[in-house]
């Protein structure tokens, strides 16, 4: 019987993603949301810190003196629509659609960079009527929580810039769309702690 | 080295579509947060209420955004035990010091 040559069969699509722990789970997803939870811990911490101060301030101004809910209400928003835009960005690249990944990459960073500046704008008016670091606990517990929290905005926009330079370089592939999630599960988280910062916060009358 | 176990993600994540109707939902539950603000005769129970509304969500972003609701258990205990230690020292500190005239501080 004559032996009839066939090509050999086709490699599978290499996944580069796939480096699992023992729960067969990937290890970088594995390690942010570990990280997400000591940062909730952290976050906590600042946050009782205002908590605890609160309505015990001693002199003016106080925080509540010189907050402007409405503009810090769209401020809010921003960051809110940010979030969306960061989960269309990776439901673009789950697709295979690097274009619109790079579209909402690109607005994910500029929502961001909008609260940034608003809090920028929002801090040099609260330190112009008189509100620092300084002058009472109130003000010391406010800018520290406020303060780390656009901290962690501004490393996230870092990273979504960097993001958006390799989706641009056509780096970013659906095969390796976890960098986009695992970014996307730190941004999240930043504007979630924002909600809980805006209530807890602006919101809630002394 | 012998092959890992399947993933325990679940593909079943919503659509672009969900994604805007919750982000419809989110901002119309920050205007009325904002709303409630300026109606004095809400003002006794404001508290409870902003911190129901924004429990609501940030339920909906860790739950349908970061897609918690989907994935592995794992996560969501991961995140829960960061997110019920701070919540537990925050109850211990107010309970200490929150109640508690400082003095001139």
């Amino acid at each position: 019987m004559q032996h009839v040559a066939t090509a050999p069969p086709a490699a599978p699509p290499m996944h580069v993603e796939e480096h699992t722990t023992t729960t067969g789970l990937n290890n970088r997803k594995v390690l942010m949301w570990a990280f997400l939870g000591s940062d909730c811990m952290f976050f906590g911490a600042l946050i009782i810190g205002f908590l605890v101060y609160r309505g015990k301030w001693i002199g003016h101004p106080t925080p509540h003196d010189v907050f402007d809910i409405p503009y810090t209400s769209v401020s809010a928003f921003a960051l809110l629509m940010s979030s969306l835009a960061m989960v269309l960005a990776l439901a673009a690249i789950q697709r295979g659609d690097v274009k619109r990944l790079i579209i909402w990459l690109a607005t994910t960073s500029g929502l961001g960079l909008v609260f940034i500046g608003g809090q920028i704008y929002e801090f040099t008016t609260m330190a112009a009527h008189g509100l620092n670091l300084s002058v009472n606990t109130g003000g010391t517990t406010f800018f520290v929580l406020t303060g780390f929290h656009g901290t962690h905005v501004t490393l996230g926009i870092i990273w979504l810039l960097s993001l958006l330079a390799l989706a641009a370089q056509g780096k970013i592939k659906q095969g390796n769309s976890l960098s986009v999630e695992i970014a996307g599960l730190y941004w999240h988280f930043v504007d979630i702690v924002w909600i809980i910062i805006f209530t807890v916060v602006y919101l809630i009358p002394v | 080295m012998s092959a890992h176990a399947p993933s325990h993600e679940v593909e079943h994540h919503p659509g672009p579509k969900q994604y805007i109707a919750i982000a419809v939902v989110l901002t119309a539950i920050t205007a009325i947060e904002v709303a409630v603000y300026y109606v004095p005769a809400i003002r006794p129970v404001l508290p409870p209420l902003l911190i129901a509304l924004s429990a609501v969500k940030f339920s909906l972003v860790v739950m349908f955004y970061m897609h918690l609701k989907f994935d592995s258990p794992l996560f969501t205990w991961m995140f829960v035990f960061g997110l019920t230690a701070a919540g537990f020292t925050a109850v211990g500190f107010l309970a200490l010091f929150g109640f508690v005239h400082m003095g001139a501080l």
